[in-house]
């Protein structure tokens, strides 16, 4: 393995990949030689342009759809999905062959996320379907391809590359997440919370001014709501040996709620003002509209003396002015549809509602059923309450929820200057309603590449040339075990929960062998439930939980442990006790170990649902 | 040729003249030498004098960016309608899409910068030697450089052009595929 020599930052996102990358031998200190890689991908048929992000969009073509030559990207021919630009163009056109939004599936606890299962609506027969895996290994082999293709000589398989993965990620989209950039080759990989990255970004930009903007017992809130979901994040400053130090202290849950859905919400106003005229749209239409309706948001979100926005849904013909459709976005449907539907002025108390299904949702993924970020985040604040009590220079207030001191926004949402202010407003507005003093706002950078900027960054901080956020692991682990008492008739028996992994586990860690032991049987697969708390921050190895408060505990996936039958019989019954451990690229790893013997073997997180393979 | 040549005396009387001139200057001699050596090229009105070169535009670069134009800003859809049929206010929404397009287009693929930097009506002074190419002065054209005069057109100047790749066989003729849907 050759010395890096740039330390490369991969946002992988749900709607789009950037990816950022430092030359590690020209930056000095806070002086940072940085560059984002404008991205080469197919534009149009036949037609390769270099693009600041990769739309994370995979489409399948049909064998007849395209001319010979004219998928053909430098380097390579033919072969293969389309990924980026022109797959979300023709994908829009032919939903069927479109894979999108791959990323939440890799985070879809109801599914096997290593099953050909996307398109989720194509027929198998007459496609063939990429697992949500699959997905995220084509975005990672296309920004390798196209980074080797521009640096001939420094294969990024050689460089310090840091991938970002949502904060509220389980362990089983980490793992997955991980095991494609290292079967694309990355020798040298580290996996980053997407908040982090978005923090390391505004402490990159700030040339060391950070240290004056932030002091010892500030609590950083980080908000950062992309194309499809919502990421929260707190971060402690504190003090180590007179020099500040970043602890990460709580992650949010993972919320499918973005920038995507109220462009979409947005045109749902317009097409039922159009309903109205007697005009009824398709569903291209309505790809249109809501593309001119997120222009129409960004203008009148910041232009305050705009009142409407005409909004034109061209022809699908070549007879442009004669079929056009034209309407009017107004400040008073903005201002009703996002600002109070996504971040109404709410209380603290509030908490999101888990309605019945409607306009906003897919077949298919968990989108979040409450539309109001705001909510979200009081039950986030709500919930972390005691988030920083532990640390030094942090008091428990006692408060009903915890009292963020600075807001750090992200995500391409926040351009529009008036969400970015509601926010902060009702954030502010709980504060004073606590007698708290407000929150401030840190001004970042670009909302759309901070992630990709802060991943590149913190590749380079790791070589101990900066500040790091500290924390470890944002979630305690626990493994189901089935108490012993009599069967009762129509009474499942009580699960208590042993923990296995303590909340804050740092990389390269292992954590103590619990004493509990699980008979195994050797030869078959045996299936574990499994949690994860993001309060429960004092549980140790080892603590076996009879009843927990809900929302304490949070069900993750099944987990699975194979004994292969090699040295033993099938059949046999061993004993064995669980090891949790924290790889040095950041995934968490459970293995099964037998009470005596070197052996051990690895417990799946992601789970198989159907048999076979 | 429309210059007469001259009659056998006057070309007696030339050789005279240009053989003590050439005895005497050597200036002129080295000149004479090198019109002996270039042949009928090295003669003023010869065949092969710097005759204007023009040469052929490629193409595909305007196709290409015709085809872009279309994809983005729906360019040759509206201009290949009748827009009298057409209210101003539907021409106005489908210019719309079209701006809209056409200046993403412009912004993705050109870097523009205006020529001069003064604002229009400002007086500017062009020294002698300005780019002729590049500033085009109207009006009162007379007298010698500097000029002096009002600014009526910033002008336009392309800093960059980033044009996408083309594979290789690549129909470009084709600016908008037809579309079934199926």
């Amino acid at each position: 393995m050759s010395e890096a020599q740039y330390a490369v930052g991969i946002d992988l996102g749900t709607t789009h990949c950037a990816l950022s990358y430092v030359d590690l031998g020209s930056s000095d200190g806070d002086q940072v030689a940085q560059d984002l890689m404008h991205v080469p991908q197919l534009a149009a048929p036949g037609s390769v342009e270099e693009l600041p992000l990769l739309p994370s969009f995979l489409y399948l073509p049909h064998s007849d759809e395209f001319a010979a030559g004219d998928l053909a990207l430098p380097w390579r021919t033919d072969e293969g999905p389309i990924v980026g630009e022109l797959a979300r163009h023709v994908g829009a056109q032919t939903p069927i062959r479109l894979v999108s939004s791959a990323k939440s599936w890799l985070c879809h606890p109801g599914v096997d996320r290593r099953a050909a299962i996307l398109p989720p609506g194509a027929s198998e027969e007459e496609i063939a379907r990429l697992s949500p895996y699959d997905a995220s290994l084509h975005y990672l082999k296309h920004l390798r391809d196209a980074w080797n293709h521009l640096h001939p000589e420094e294969d990024l398989a050689e460089q310090q590359v840091t991938v970002t993965v949502p904060a509220s990620f389980d362990p089983a989209a980490r793992e997955l997440t991980a095991e494609a950039a290292q079967a694309v080759g990355f020798e040298q990989l580290v996996l980053l919370e997407e908040p982090q990255a978005a923090l390391y970004s505004w402490i990159q930009e700030s040339h060391g001014e950070w240290r004056n903007q932030v002091h010892v017992g500030d609590m950083i809130l980080v908000i950062d709501v992309g194309g499809g979901t919502t990421d929260l994040s707190l971060i402690a400053v504190t003090e180590q040996d007179g020099s500040l130090e970043l602890t990460r202290v709580a992650v949010g849950e993972h919320i499918l709620l973005g920038g995507d859905n109220m462009d979409l919400a947005l045109a749902h106003v317009l097409k039922g003002k159009l309903a109205t005229q007697g005009k009824s749209l398709d569903q291209w239409q309505i790809q249109a509209l809501t593309h001119g309706c997120r222009h129409a948001k960004e203008t009148l979100l910041t232009d305050a003396s705009v009142e409407a926005v005409p909004v034109v849904v061209p022809s699908r013909g070549a007879r442009l002015i004669g079929g056009s459709i034209r309407s009017e976005l107004t400040r008073g449907e903005v201002t009703r549809t996002l600002i109070d539907g996504f971040f109404p002025e709410i209380a603290v108390n509030s908490r999101p509602a888990a309605r019945s299904r409607g306009a906003l949702t897919k077949l298919g993924l968990p989108y979040a059923q409450d539309p109001a970020v705001t909510r979200h985040l009081a039950a986030f604040l709500g919930k972390q309450c005691g988030a920083g009590e532990d640390l030094p220079g942090f008091t428990s207030e006692g408060g009903a929820f915890l009292h963020p001191t600075a807001v750090l926004l992200n995500g391409g949402v926040f351009k529009a200057a008036a969400l970015a202010e509601r926010v902060l407003k009702v954030v502010n507005d709980w504060l004073t309603a606590d007698h708290a003093p407000p929150a401030r706002l840190l001004a970042g950078g670009d909302l759309d590449l901070s992630v990709a900027r802060g991943a590149a960054y913190y590749g380079y901080v790791r070589r101990g040339r900066g500040v790091r956020i500290r924390g470890g692991t944002a979630r305690a682990h626990y493994v189901g075990v089935e108490s012993a008492m009599p069967a009762v008739p129509g009474l499942e028996p009580p699960v208590q929960a042993l923990c296995v992994a303590p909340f804050g586990m740092e990389e390269g860690t292992e954590a103590e062998i619990p004493p509990q032991e699980f008979g195994l049987v050797v030869g078959e697969p045996v299936r574990f439930r499994f949690f994860g708390s993001s309060v429960r921050r004092d549980d140790q190895v080892g603590d076996l939980l009879e009843d927990w408060s809900p929302g304490e505990l949070e069900e993750l996936e099944e987990i699975q442990a194979t004994l292969p039958a090699e040295s033993r019989a099938p059949g046999e019954v061993i004993p064995v006790r669980l090891r949790a451990s924290v790889t040095e690229v950041g995934t968490l790893r459970l293995e099964a170990m037998p009470r005596s013997g070197p052996e051990h073997w690895k417990v799946e997180f992601n789970v198989r649902n159907t048999a076979g393979d | 040729m429309a210059e007469s040549t001259p009659s056998v005396f006057h070309r007696l009387s030339i050789a005279l003249a240009t053989f003590w001139r050439i005895l005497v200057d050597p200036q002129f001699a080295s000149a004479v030498a090198a019109l002996r050596l270039a042949g009928p090229a090295g003669l003023p009105g010869g065949p092969n004098t710097e005759a204007p070169s023009f040469s052929e535009v490629e193409p595909n670069a305007a196709l290409q960016l015709l085809g872009l134009l279309q994809q983005e800003g729906r360019f040759i859809d509206f201009l290949e309608e009748d827009v009298t049929a057409y209210g101003d206010d539907e021409v106005g929404a489908a210019a719309r899409v079209v701006h809209e397009g056409c200046k993403k287009t412009l912004r993705q693929h050109f870097v523009i910068e205006p020529v001069r930097s003064e604002a229009e009506g400002e007086r500017v002074t062009l020294a002698e030697g300005f780019d002729a190419s590049a500033v085009r002065v109207t009006g009162n054209v007379v007298g010698q450089p500097p000029f002096s005069g009002r600014l009526t057109h910033t002008g336009w100047r392309v800093i960059e052009s980033k044009l996408p790749k083309v594979a290789a066989g690549h129909d470009l003729s084709i600016v908008a595929a037809a579309e079934v849907e199926l």
